[in-house]
């Protein structure tokens, strides 16, 4: 039950924690800092980037029962490079243009030779957009804060 | 007899179409609204029609509600319609509330809560006076910026202050599957995932209405807010291809936990039962009426007789979605001419036979005079 968000350590969680920061960031953010290391990539699709809905589960009383809550639209798209990598990219929302960023970033993240790079200059930044929003979001919050204080009746005051 | 034509019309249904977009751009010396601009402004209707047209996308909401002109239902119709031509890509694991980014979070019960009570942003405590400074344009206020964030983690009230076990826990349990109602028909006795998902979709004015009745007579119901809390939580998934879970996406959705005073049974204590609600978005009045609807709908597990509308499953799960509802209701301005020309040649001869009988009547009572 940690309120932070996902950090990788291993492969696996490695991959899911950028592959999560890609998919839940704004489009516009992952063409800003994406786009340029893309520009020449040449890669076919394994699955062309499509829009889909998952089905988001809850419990009752948050611990209990499963229950269906209702379904959100995710896109999906999977590319493999001449070299063999294949990517995966996930895009919360219809974004088409983000998954297709975010499977060719999944492929060349998984370059070691690419790897440092692309996490500095690209998943780094979104991981700090949006640890920033929730930050200012959170400080917001934390003024509307109650605090109470006793009243003291003034007869008991002589 | 006469057969009645039920075709035609096809130039005025054309042209009514026409007129409804006239009239849905309104003046044209009027700038058009934007997507955003109802996504950013209108939010919590956005969230309505996201909750009640159970899809979580900002922009397609505002999408329905600029195309139907604000009406909340028509919007839910336009997503729910919408929904059936895209593919269910995955079922994700199930949210940890607990874990939610919070934005707002008040207890009635405890006052001294681990994290504390915070009101975000709540219209509980304005004046409800019109402000007119809306109708000028001009620059609101800015929010006030704490020096330090909320705790990182901030505890779900009932979890961490019932050691006593005085609220009944939820515990979970075995699921073979979970109910779907996007995949199968409504059918009774129901669980309470099914209940659940169908309460979440349900029309916000119904479960008002029903949740209302129950404390006021039509089902014993003395309710508490155990909790209220607002934020964003994480959603993730394990695609097949990767085998691992991946939070692909954040969506900000309010919970409502209330407690209602329970007697006790032969196997239970006298305790706080529960009522759960859960919605997408900003939408407290419905996860409120969502909660206390599901605490009405437990009455048989708490062995409380089914007395009132409230606590009939049947009743509330098969007339609470506007879609349905008002899909079949409006249905009756569509034309009926056949039907009704049917109910007229019936309604004509139950009239003769009225008739006839009464001149029978009176026949068979002049010999007597």
């Amino acid at each position: 039950m940690e309120n932070a968000l996902p950090q990788g350590t291993g492969a696996d969680t490695a991959r899911a924690d950028w592959i999560g920061i890609l998919s839940r960031a704004r489009a516009d953010d992952v063409e800003n800092l994406a786009a340029a290391h893309l520009a020449d990539v040449d890669f076919e699709w394994l699955r062309a980037p499509h829009v889909g809905l998952v089905m988001v589960r809850g419990r009752a009383g948050g611990t209990g029962a499963q229950f269906n809550l209702g379904e959100m639209t995710v896109t999906r798209c999977s590319v493999r490079l001449p070299d063999g990598a294949v990517g995966h990219g996930y895009a919360s929302g219809r974004s088409r243009r983000q998954a297709e960023l975010a499977a060719l970033l999944d492929a060349r993240l998984q370059q070691h030779e690419l790897q440092a790079t692309l996490l500095e200059q690209v998943i780094e930044p979104l991981r700090k957009v949006e640890s920033d929003r929730r930050l200012l979001a959170s400080r917001k919050a934390a003024a509307t804060k109650v605090e109470f204080f006793t009243m003291v009746r003034g007869d008991n005051l002589s | 007899m006469a057969y009645v034509a039920v075709k035609g019309g096809e130039q005025a249904i054309r042209n009514s179409h026409r007129l409804i977009a006239e009239t849905r751009r309104g003046s044209p010396d009027v700038n058009e609204l934007g997507l955003d601009q109802i996504s950013e402004q209108l939010d919590l209707a956005v969230d309505r029609v996201m909750t009640e047209g159970s899809i979580y996308d900002r922009e397609l909401a505002a999408l329905a509600l600029k195309q139907a002109r604000g009406d909340t239902v028509e919007a839910v119709f336009l997503l729910r319609a919408y929904r059936t031509t895209l593919p269910r890509i995955a079922t994700s694991e199930a949210v940890d509330t607990a874990a939610m980014a919070v934005r707002r979070r008040v207890s009635a019960i405890f006052k001294d809560i681990p994290g504390g009570q915070v009101l975000g942003p709540t219209y509980d405590y304005t004046h409800r006076l019109l402000d007119f400074a809306l109708a000028a344009e001009g620059d609101p206020e800015t929010a006030v910026l704490a020096d330090e964030p909320l705790d990182q983690v901030v505890p779900r009230v009932i979890d961490v202050l019932d050691g006593e076990g005085i609220i009944e826990p939820e515990i979970p349990v075995p699921q073979d599957d979970v109910f779907d109602l996007t995949r199968e028909p409504m059918s009774f006795p129901a669980g309470r995932d099914q209940r659940l998902q169908s309460l979440a979709r349900a029309d916000e004015g119904m479960l008002l209405g029903l949740a209302y009745s129950t404390m006021r007579g039509y089902g014993n119901a003395h309710p508490f807010v155990g909790e209220m809390r607002l934020g964003e939580i994480l959603v993730e998934i394990v695609p097949e291809e990767l085998g691992f879970p991946v939070a692909v996406a954040e969506v900000t959705v309010t919970e409502c936990q209330m407690v209602n005073q329970f007697q006790g049974s032969e196997t239970v204590p006298p305790q706080f039962s529960r009522g759960y609600g859960l919605a997408f978005g900003h939408c407290e009045r419905k996860a409120m009426s969502m909660a206390l609807v599901d605490r009405a709908l437990r009455a048989p597990e708490f062995g409380e007789s089914v007395r009132y509308p409230a606590q009939d499953e049947e009743f509330v799960l098969s007339h609470a979605d506007n879609v349905e509802a008002s899909g079949f209701v409006s249905h009756l301005k569509l034309p009926h001419y056949v039907d009704f020309q049917a109910e007229i040649q019936l309604v004509r001869q139950l009239r003769a036979e009225r008739d006839a009988a009464r001149t029978s009547t009176s026949e068979n009572k002049e010999p007597a005079q």
